[in-house]
């Protein structure tokens, strides 16, 4: 009797816990999802490697697919085109051998060349918008193919028809350095047929094709019935209705219209009381920290003790219960809790306010100053947060000014000119923290993210010591020594980790806490069950 | 009446260029520009790419000399390629120009069949509490919120009554443009409602009108003869310039229910300072109203015809 009871207790747990997996339920081939593309601005295009913005990763990571993915589960990008990869003792060199099933949606099998020639594309941009740059630069040749100095980038060798062989730079973690929304797999003779018209009409290797876009309102996507893993995906049909205004998602979800939401500040009260809604929510901490940078030339902010004031000075707490209604994690460093290099250890700030007026008065402004804070609408790391920050600073005699601006001025003020007391923004930490970090190390330049110009070259050693050890637990040691050096040292005012939540209907299953960005939803293995309205909908 | 027509599409000319060149000034002053917007600015990013884009897009040329280029491809009837998106700029707007025009124009129809007739009646009624009714409702209308009006019909309509969806484009059906339409209808038909009635009561105090019914005319022949025909002059100008109003009023509108139109285009490339594409859709947009009021000056003239145009 008790053993069963323990099971019981041990079975309810584990159901309570597992956010979308429903223990027991076959999973269930057929229906469709009518999903979100919840982000500003309209979706630009489908051709993953002539964008950078989240908008359109989110729909084109499920047309395409690329070296690794990422694992929700697992917290870290994990392989998905190959079948295995073979590390050598060097620790640059690494052999990829590929299924021996993929096909793309135009039926062409698929090769090594393919990846070849995808590498190449996104070194040679011909002066289009190619982030992957930045991640291909990576890899042995790359830079020089790039410029135009070898006719071939050297680190890859095709070994065979499914067996490549990639020779790195450095010995950096190649799944974090070929992970990213940038780097999809593309089909040659589709994206020389097409031109800039491939955008619009993506061919992938990924487990949904590519079906129909109104432009502005909704992007369709149906099941790719060749896709390499067997029996998937379950869902017939994905829709992707871009839908920036949280109010009109959140009737539409209401009205079930909507299978999946994520969900703002705004409706999170409300949800989080809903006996129902409540049930099927996944909550986590995204690797995007919210901060306030302050920029060094601003006499005040050079002093080391005054930004540490200001972070003692302010009760974060009380303004992320308040303000964003708990949809936010209080911020320690500037790694977020999710991150493979966040340190348990680590303390966060606190509200210090005695602290502050102490260290306030060591730094020789016990009579405050003034400065100016621009920062767009937005309500979770904008304007209406340097307004709440107006009594706290009050209390160290500092007058913070909040100016609002729009996206695009704060960008050029922020990153472009350098031209600013002090911002508040929500810049990415993750997936991998040396890269996250690596936006602080002084050889970065400000228009290149590094927007406080900080500089320490203890933190810079420490950086520069993680990039060359291959060591992952020894890498992910310096890397936290480093992020305590950079909260000690206070560059930012830490704010917050996004709480991302995503709420889904009862009958939606296998969706997942992606700490990456919550709406890469990687709909492979989610599936609907019978009481969908949408379950048999083709 | 065809020579007027022509001489007045041909005036459009000097007025196109005039407004294309205000717009091009303050679209280039704007701070912030499109390769940073394009580059997700959350993330590290490469200064040189940045560069490059802005290269590519001869956003480092001088700005007459960009003025001067946008009015060469403009002649040759090309608005030019997105930067962002790489589409052409004629086939985006075209793409997007009819399901804001099937907006605009359900709206109007809307308007008119309800708030003509209401106007009228009123001011028949004037006084009484069909009157007041009818004024006070007028009054809210134009006095709502578009925003909360759509926010509000969706909840009744799409939630607690599961009768029409919630939002989006659907295929072009009815049942998804019922909502979008009626919440951007209500102000007009109110506006409407309130011009008809002011100009019937100004022709009901009208000496003719007097002199009509000394003759012993019918009340009913006076008003679909003298008053109807009298007040539709003013009424039909303020339908005509109103109805550029509501296409500048779908932007809210569509966004609002993700429809695919004209204005959510426009604010997307606004603030993605997508310089081609937002300068297609105001040009666009400005034709839409110059031909409308056009229109709406040929009518009079079926209308009133003491009106002739030579």
């Amino acid at each position: 009797m008790r053993k069963w009871m323990v099971w019981m207790v041990v079975c309810t747990a584990f159901l309570a816990f597992s956010p979308s997996v429903s223990i027991g339920a076959e999973p269930r081939s057929g229906g469709a999802l009518n999903f979100m593309a919840p982000y500003g601005g309209d979706v630009m295009t489908l051709d993953s490697q002539r964008t950078n913005r989240v908008q359109d990763y989110l729909i084109a990571m499920n047309i395409h697919r690329a070296l690794f993915k990422w694992d929700a589960e697992k917290n870290r990008p994990v392989l998905d085109l190959a079948e295995s990869m073979e590390a050598a003792d060097d620790g640059v060199t690494y052999t990829f051998t590929f299924y021996d099933n993929i096909k793309f949606h135009n039926g062409r099998p698929f090769t090594v060349d393919d990846v070849i020639w995808s590498y190449e594309r996104i070194m040679r941009p011909e002066g289009e918008i190619s982030p992957g740059m930045r991640w291909i630069g990576n890899i042995k040749g790359a830079d020089a193919f790039g410029k135009g100095e070898a006719d071939s980038i050297e680190g890859l060798r095709k070994i065979d028809d499914l067996t490549l062989r990639i020779t790195l730079k450095d010995p950096v973690n190649i799944a974090y350095a070929l992970y990213d929304s940038s780097l999809p797999i593309l089909p040659k003779e589709e994206v020389e047929k097409m031109g800039r018209e491939f955008g619009n009409h993506p061919v992938g290797l990924g487990p949904f094709k590519f079906d129909s876009w109104t432009k502005g309102s909704e992007v369709v996507l149906v099941k790719n019935p060749d896709y390499f893993e067997k029996g998937r995906p379950y869902l017939d049909k994905v829709v992707y209705r871009i839908m920036p205004e949280g109010a009109a998602r959140d009737l539409a979800f209401r009205a079930k219209d909507l299978d999946a939401t994520i969900v703002g500040s705004t409706q999170y009260p409300g949800y989080k009381n809903d006996p129902e809604i409540s049930k099927n929510m996944i909550e986590v901490a995204e690797m995007f920290t919210r901060l306030m940078g302050f920029h060094p030339d601003y006499e005040p902010f050079s002093n080391k003790k005054v930004r540490q004031a200001i972070n003692y000075a302010i009760n974060d707490k009380l303004i992320i219960e308040k303000l964003l209604k708990e949809k936010a994690f209080n911020a320690v460093g500037f790694l977020p809790t999710t991150s493979p290099a966040f340190d348990e250890t680590a303390e966060p700030y606190g509200y210090d306010p005695e602290k502050a007026k102490q260290l306030m008065k060591e730094a020789g402004y016990e009579d405050g100053f003034e400065f100016e804070a621009i920062g767009t609408t937005n309500e979770a790391w904008g304007t209406p947060v340097l307004e709440a920050l107006i009594p706290f600073l009050r209390e160290i005699n500092v007058t913070i000014k909040p100016v609002q601006v729009e996206g695009a001025l704060l960008g050029e003020r922020v990153d472009e000119k350098n031209d600013f007391q002090a911002f508040i923004w929500s810049y990415e930490s993750g997936p991998d923290p040396l890269a996250a970090l690596k936006r602080w190390h002084s050889g970065t330049p400000a228009n290149a993210g590094n927007s406080v110009v900080y500089s320490n070259p203890e933190y810079d050693k420490l950086l520069d010591q993680a990039a060359r050890t291959r060591d992952e637990a020894e890498k992910m040691e310096l890397l936290k020594k480093a992020d305590r050096i950079f909260q000690d040292d206070a560059p930012i005012w830490f704010f917050n980790y996004n709480k991302a939540i995503m709420a889904h209907q009862p009958w939606v299953h296998g969706l997942q806490p992606v700490a990456v960005e919550m709406m890469y939803q990687d709909m492979t293995n989610v599936w609907v069950d019978e009481t969908s309205p949408r379950a048999k909908k083709k | 009446m065809f020579a007027y027509a022509v001489r007045r599409i041909l005036q459009f000319i000097p007025t196109i260029l005039a407004i294309s060149l205000i717009m091009f000034m303050l679209l280039n002053v704007l701070p912030g520009n499109a390769a940073m917007m394009a580059m997700d600015s959350r993330k590290a990013k490469d200064p040189e790419m940045i560069e490059q884009l802005k290269k590519r897009w001869g956003l480092d040329k001088p700005l007459y000399v960009r003025y001067l280029l946008y009015l060469k491809d403009l002649a040759h009837g090309d608005l030019g390629r997105s930067f962002i998106r790489g589409d052409e700029v004629g086939a985006l707007v075209a793409a997007r120009i009819w399901p804001t025009l099937k907006l605009a124009f359900t709206a109007m129809a809307i308007a008119v069949i309800l708030g003509i007739p209401l106007g009228f009646f009123s001011a028949l009624k004037q006084g009484t509490w069909l009157d007041t009714a009818s004024m006070v409702g007028a009054v809210s209308g134009v006095s709502v919120p578009q925003f909360w009006l759509g926010l509000l019909l969706m909840y009744f309509f799409a939630v607690q009554f599961r009768l029409l969806p919630p939002s989006g484009y659907g295929d072009g059906d009815i049942a998804h443009l019922i909502l979008p339409s009626v919440t951007l209808g209500v102000g007009y038909t109110a506006l409407l409602a309130r011009t008809t009635r002011a100009a019937v009561i100004e022709v009901l105090n009208t000496d003719y009108i007097r002199t009509a019914r000394a003759k012993g005319l019918s009340e009913l022949l006076i008003n679909r003869k003298h008053v109807l025909r009298n007040t539709l002059i003013l009424v039909m100008t303020t339908a005509g310039l109103q109805f550029g109003f509501l296409i500048g009023q779908t932007v809210i509108v569509e966004k609002l229910f993700s429809w695919p139109g004209l204005g959510s285009l426009l604010v997307d490339s606004i603030f993605m300072r997508d310089i081609p594409v937002t300068q297609g859709c105001i040009l666009v947009i400005i034709s839409v109203f110059l031909l409308v009021n056009l229109a709406v000056d040929l009518l009079y003239a079926f209308v009133d015809p003491r009106i002739e145009y030579s």
